[in-house]
């Protein structure tokens, strides 16, 4: 696992009955499982729930302690599907994978978990990656709740409550047979704080004792009848179970006075921001006393009718603050007013706006806006006008100057010299179109390389081009990463290109690990895991689902090979897809995990070599072509203190691991010869010392012959 | 500007006060290091402090945002925000100096409230960095925008602190908020904070120290923030045999005597690169030229044409060879050089590789003019030269045998006025130099944009090709542009399209717009 330990985190999750938890909102969480009697807990990493999978992967002790299984699963769906167990046994489980993206993958298992039903809670936590910082499209969860009736819980991003509505999540499962989602934002999953901690409990019902006496029930099957028969079940009996559950236990929450002419209902998630901006317009305290009436939905899946009634009613307005779109829950709630009769006026998505994340500044203004039509008199003279500042005239000089920072590949990524070899290979043979896939290489599409024209979903990079597998003089090329190759990739991508006998090229980018969501161990990588199995090379199953050109580059920094084995699959005539492996360790995790041992061995005496790259100043021209085949953090520009020089030169910084594409691009590409590689020998032989005395003496000589006949200025020009 | 009524802005609704705080990072800076540290510092304070982040794919190399609320509690649990609102923060902290700018642009710097702490360090984003000419942004202007924006500004080189002191930024930064005051914690509980992390406590805590002191401002303002002013290259003086240094003086001596003074400090410059780079004979050729172009410059002007001279005859002069690389990559300071930055100590073996790529044309450039040229007549005996010698090679110029070789091609130096090179590269400048010649008595501005058009030719083997190719085709517009009064204006355009345009598509276009306009001209006149 990455070689990276949460030794720390670890710690934590054996908490006992009053302990004080600090951390982040997701490690609550899991934690929180635990307490809560969690029988088995399996998922896909992805960001922001990557921190769940990770600690619970390093927590094999604890998890074997308490009877609970934990799997890392191969995707999304394979995580959803794994909640099968709690159908007919009385078992709790919960899987957590990245939304809406993850949920899309596990689509198919989870509605039909949801027809059958369950008899064990079962939970799905659901990381939601929603706005600033988001690397997917922008969508909502509510909608794949709405769809297989799966409750939505969203809770307020305060670790207390996070860990309350994870027990309360189980009981609602368990009480109207149906299963829960978690939907957690990225805030709150990385949202530092502290809850008081309860004993982890032992599931009533460990896996290992529901193999030993099986049961089964055809009716919780998808099949005809039962299946009609699931349809009515979720409306006649589970749904009113889950609102009695939700009424009785006060699931959702009441803030603020008890009467007010208007009122505001929100998300849980939102309360954080309507507070702030409550107490911003003076209507609120610290502590988040408010003098508007509120009604927080925790569970924003099913909607109470009779609690929202109650709230609206006696009120002028009603606001709801509803984050994304389509507006579910104004619509909603809407309808509740219209078929009561209600003369309540509902505001949303105005003043909201319909699209886009509800920022403090959104909030602040939407409210005002709101208060300030409906309830005047609430606000202060100074809050009721915005103040707004003025343009200082700057706006230009920062917007002229402050550069964009896309996403790129770190110093030393292997990937870098796949895609410097492809953008050579553009110049010899034009461009091709390139279809990406999910995953760091798909940054290959942002400056500098600016390769690739579409991604698809995981795993579907070479399915996604499965149009152009026509006959035409350029063939399509496609690029999946390792992640992706054994998420879906293998049969989605591979497994079509062979079956449709399609004759492009597709390229799998192999860096060991799944290095985008944080350097998870994946089937193969090459590292000695304690509790997967790993070291199933990507070549053996590529042929085995019947690919017969496949090469494999062991070394992705010899650019020339990758140049020339790109070319050779572009350009053969043999038929079929044409499979490129492309193999070197993410640099991340290569240097996390070698650099202690290479400091530790020079500390003992080891001799150990250390590379690093420069740049001879006096002959870079500036140009920068070595860059646009680049983009690596430490390969920088400086500005030389030199009248005759208008651009400034290369210059390598501190931050170089010595991978070697600096040279070998400016070798393939025939670029310049101002790249130099020192090689710096820790602890040299007595032979190398010598062999080195030797060589200064005869060079140093020989310069200063030379030095003595020029003229030498202070400082070469 | 403290003197607005500060519960408006702070809005805290009078009972509480919060501090907000924002730290902007560049992935793979730490900033979550710094955002752990506030957090720890302010509980060991008995505060409550709820910290958040967004660290998507941003965390490689893109721009990072940590957010930190605290606020001195009775032991209620406050409702803190996790997310900046605009206006409504105390503190930012960026950990470059253009992520503050990005604070301001975004609305979280604002001068009734906001103590700005910035490392005034740059770290380029890829398109300042991948521009052929130059594409760092302005430096100094976005500065001047943090000093109106900011109630309070601090800035200096927190990076270099923190190299210095073998930490990195994240401590160095960390000091700086300490100093700066703006949180009401003693100094020793920030410290106490780094050494209960337990990594690297004690060069953190130095990178710290600095942080903290120049916050408080006992050390001078940051005096590294502009570029650095240049400094006269000539001042030291050349140092040599006596002979040599005799005559060099006399070379300088013809700049004072024979050149205008605003011309002068160009000249040394250049004098200094073409003598450096060939001979003292060349020097003298050198200054030969400029002189007889100066003549063309127009009295009335600032000397525009005469500088221009100076600063690109050196350049064209000074062409990149197999002979000069050679030289260059052999020589003492050299070695000194690449030992400082691979900060290879004493004991410790240091090997030097150097990435070399000949291709034939080098190879013929480098034999005698008649012989070269021979060889290049014959395509068919150049492509077999070229499949000879056309691979890359590593060399180790830190072994004798290779630092022999590259030393000797130095030392070819002598014969270099008798090779193909040279002799390609003289007809190009006296061609170019006649141009200007011709230009200039009836478009004067023109000429000297002619004469900065050589900024187009720089780089090596393809490169090369590509910048001549370039120069060529934004010279074919002068007959174009000669009789325009906007011609200089024209040209200076063109050669700016053609620094930025790699494959040469913007200049066909900028081109044919010239042509164009030519056509109307004449449909006018």
């Amino acid at each position: 696992m990455a070689e990276r330990s949460f030794a720390r985190e670890v710690e934590k999750l054996r908490l006992g009955a009053g302990e004080d938890f600090s951390g982040e909102g997701i490690l609550a969480v899991t934690k929180a499982l635990l307490q809560s009697g969690v029988g088995y807990v399996a998922g896909y990493q992805g960001a922001p729930i990557s921190h769940l999978m990770d600690v619970l992967a390093d927590a094999q002790d604890i998890l074997g302690e308490l009877g609970v299984r934990f799997e890392a699963s191969a995707s999304e769906a394979t995580a959803a599907a794994t909640l099968a167990a709690s159908v007919h046994y009385p078992i709790r489980g919960a899987v957590t994978f990245k939304s809406t993206v993850g949920t899309n993958v596990a689509s198919d298992a989870l509605a039909n978990l949801s027809s059958g039903g369950v008899l064990g809670g079962a939970l799905v936590i659901v990381g939601e990656d929603y706005g600033e910082g988001s690397s997917i499209m922008q969508e909502r969860i509510h909608a794949f709740a709405m769809k297989s009736q799966i409750w939505l819980l969203d809770p307020r991003p305060n670790l207390t409550s996070l860990v309350d509505i994870v027990e309360k999540g189980f009981e609602l499962s368990e009480a109207s047979n149906t299963p829960v989602m978690l939907e957690m934002r990225i805030r709150a999953c990385h949202v530092h704080g502290h809850f008081t901690a309860r004993d982890n409990v032992r599931p009533t019902m460990t896996t290992a004792e529901a193999l030993a006496s099986p049961r089964r029930d055809t009716n919780r099957i998808v099949l005809p009848p039962a299946n009609f028969a699931h349809e009515r079940e979720k409306i006649e009996a589970r749904w009113p179970a889950a609102i009695d559950y939700i009424r009785r236990e006060r699931l959702n929450e009441h803030f603020g006075p008890a009467d007010g002419k208007i009122g505001i209902v929100l998300q849980g998630g939102m309360y954080n921001g309507v507070i702030r901006a409550l107490q911003r317009l003076g209507l609120a305290d610290a502590f988040g006393e408010s003098q508007v009436p509120l009604y927080v939905l925790n569970v924003t899946y099913p909607l109470v009718d009779e609690e929202f009634l109650e709230f609206a009613a006696g009120k002028k307005a009603v606001l709801v603050c509803e984050e994304g779109q389509p507006n579910h829950i104004e619509q909603a709630l809407g309808l509740m007013l219209h078929k009561a009769g209600s003369d309540t006026v509902l505001a949303g998505k105005d003043p909201f706006p319909v699209a886009g994340e509800y920022t403090g500044t959104v909030m602040l203004s939407a409210i005002r806006s709101f208060i300030s039509g409906h309830a005047p008199a609430l606000l202060t003279d100074r809050y009721r006008s915005p103040n707004d500042p003025s343009g200082a005239g700057f706006e230009k000089i920062l917007a002229d100057n402050v550069p964009v920072r896309p996403a790129g590949f770190c110093v030393g990524c292997p990937e870098r010299p796949i895609f410097a070899s492809m953008k050579l290979v553009e110049k010899e043979l034009g461009t091709h179109h390139v279809a990406a896939d999910i995953g760091c290489h798909l940054f290959s599409s942002l400056p500098p390389f600016n390769i690739g024209a579409t991604t698809m979903g995981y795993g579907l990079g070479p399915a996604s081009a499965s149009a152009f597998n026509v006959k035409s003089d350029k063939r399509s090329i496609s690029v999946m990463g390792d992640g992706g190759f054994w998420h879906n990739g293998l049969t989605s991508s591979i497994g079509n290109a062979v079956f449709n006998e399609n004759d492009d090229v597709i390229l799998i980018v192999d860096n060991y690990y799944s290095a985008a969501t944080g350097g998870q161990d994946i089937p193969s990588s090459r590292a000695d895991n304690r509790s997967r199995s790993t070291n199933h090379p990507i070549e053996q199953a590529v042929r085995g689902v019947g690919v017969d050109w496949v090469r494999t580059v062991d070394r992705t920094y010899d650019v020339t090979k990758m140049r020339d084995t790109l070319k050779e699959a572009l350009t053969s005539p043999e038929p079929g897809p044409k499979v490129i492996v492309a193999s070197s360790e993410c640099m991340l995790n290569r240097q996390r995990r070698e650099r202690p041992l290479v400091q530790k061995a020079i500390a003992s005496g080891e001799r150990q070599v250390k590379q690093k790259f420069g740049v001879d100043e006096d002959v870079c021209t500036g140009d920068h072509a070595c860059i646009r085949l680049s983009g690596c953090p430490s390969l920088s520009v400086k500005r030389l203190d030199d009248p005759l020089r208008d651009d400034p030169v290369a210059a390598i910084d501190q931050s170089c691991v010595g991978c070697g594409n600096c040279g070998e691009v400016a070798e393939a590409a025939v670029l310049c010869p101002s790249f130099w590689r020192g090689d710096i020998v820790h602890n040299p032989t007595a032979m190398e010392r010598r062999m080195a005395r030797l060589r200064t003496r005869v060079i140093g000589w020989l310069q200063s012959r030379r030095a003595s006949r020029r003229l030498a200025f202070a400082k070469a020009a | 500007m403290n003197a607005i009524d500060p519960s408006v802005s702070r809005a805290d609704a009078g009972d509480l006060r919060v501090i907000k705080l924002a730290i902007l990072a560049i992935g793979g800076q730490g900033g979550g290091v710094v955002t752990d540290w506030i957090v720890a510092t302010a509980e060991r304070n008995g505060w409550v402090a709820q910290s958040t982040s967004v660290p998507g794919v941003a965390q490689r190399t893109g721009a990072t945002i940590y957010y930190v609320e605290m606020a001195e509690s009775d032991g209620r649990q406050p409702v803190l925000a996790l997310s900046p609102s605009q206006g409504d923060i105390d503190i930012v902290v960026a950990a470059e100096l253009m992520e503050a700018g990005r604070a301001v642009q975004r609305g979280f710097v604002t001068p009734d409230r906001t103590t700005l702490i910035t490392s005034s360090h740059r770290s380029f984003g890829v398109l300042e960095k991948t521009a052929p000419g130059d594409g760092i942004g302005d430096a100094e202007a976005v500065t001047g925008v943090l000093e109106i924006a900011a109630q309070r500004l601090l800035i200096a080189d927190m990076e270099k602190m923190a190299q210095e002191a073998g930490s990195i930024i994240s401590s160095s930064l960390f000091g700086a908020l300490a100093g700066s005051g703006t949180l009401p914690f003693d100094r020793e509980s920030f410290e106490e904070t780094i050494r209960e992390s337990g990594k690297g406590v004690t060069a953190s805590l130095r990178a710290f120290a600095s942080g903290y002191e120049a916050a408080k401002g006992a050390t001078p303002a940051p005096a590294t923030l502009h570029a650095p002013a240049a400094t006269p290259l000539f001042d030291a003086g050349p140092a040599g045999p006596a002979d040599l240094v005799d005559a060099y003086g006399r070379l300088l001596a013809r700049i004072e005597g024979e050149f205008a003074p605003p011309v002068r400090s160009m000249l040394r410059s250049g004098l200094q690169k073409v003598v450096d780079y060939q001979d003292l004979a060349y020097g003298s050729e050198y200054l030969d030229r400029v002189a007889d172009l100066a003549r063309l410059d127009d009295p009335a002007g600032e000397h525009a044409l005469s500088i221009a001279a100076a600063k690109y005859v050196a350049n064209a002069m000074a062409y990149d060879d197999v002979i000069r690389v050679a030289d260059l990559k052999t020589r003492q300071a050299r070695f000194e050089r690449v030992r400082n930055e691979t900060r290879a100590t004493d004991d410790q073996v240091l090997t030097i590789t150097e990435y070399m790529h000949p291709r034939g044309e080098e190879v013929c450039g480098m034999l005698p003019a008649r012989l070269g040229a021979a060889i290049e007549a014959r395509p068919k005996l150049l492509a077999w030269l070229d499949r000879r010698v056309n691979k890359g090679r590593r060399v180790r110029t830190d072994t004798i045998r290779w630092f022999l070789t590259l030393y000797a091609l130095g030392g070819m130096r002598r014969y270099r006025r008798a090779l193909l090179r040279h002799r390609h590269e003289t007809a190009h400048i006296e061609a170019w130099i006649e141009q200007v010649r011709a230009v200039s008595p009836r478009n004067h501005a023109l000429a000297v944009e002619i004469l900065k058009c050589r900024r187009l030719i720089k780089g090596y083997s393809d490169t090369h090709a590509r910048g001549v190719s370039k120069y060529d085709q934004v010279l074919s517009a002068v007959p174009m542009l000669v009789d325009r009064e906007d011609g200089a204006d024209w040209l200076r355009r063109l050669r700016e399209v053609a620094l930025k345009d790699e494959d040469g598509v913007g200049l066909d276009g900028s081109l044919r717009m010239v042509a164009e306009l030519d056509g109307t001209t004449q449909t006018a006149g």
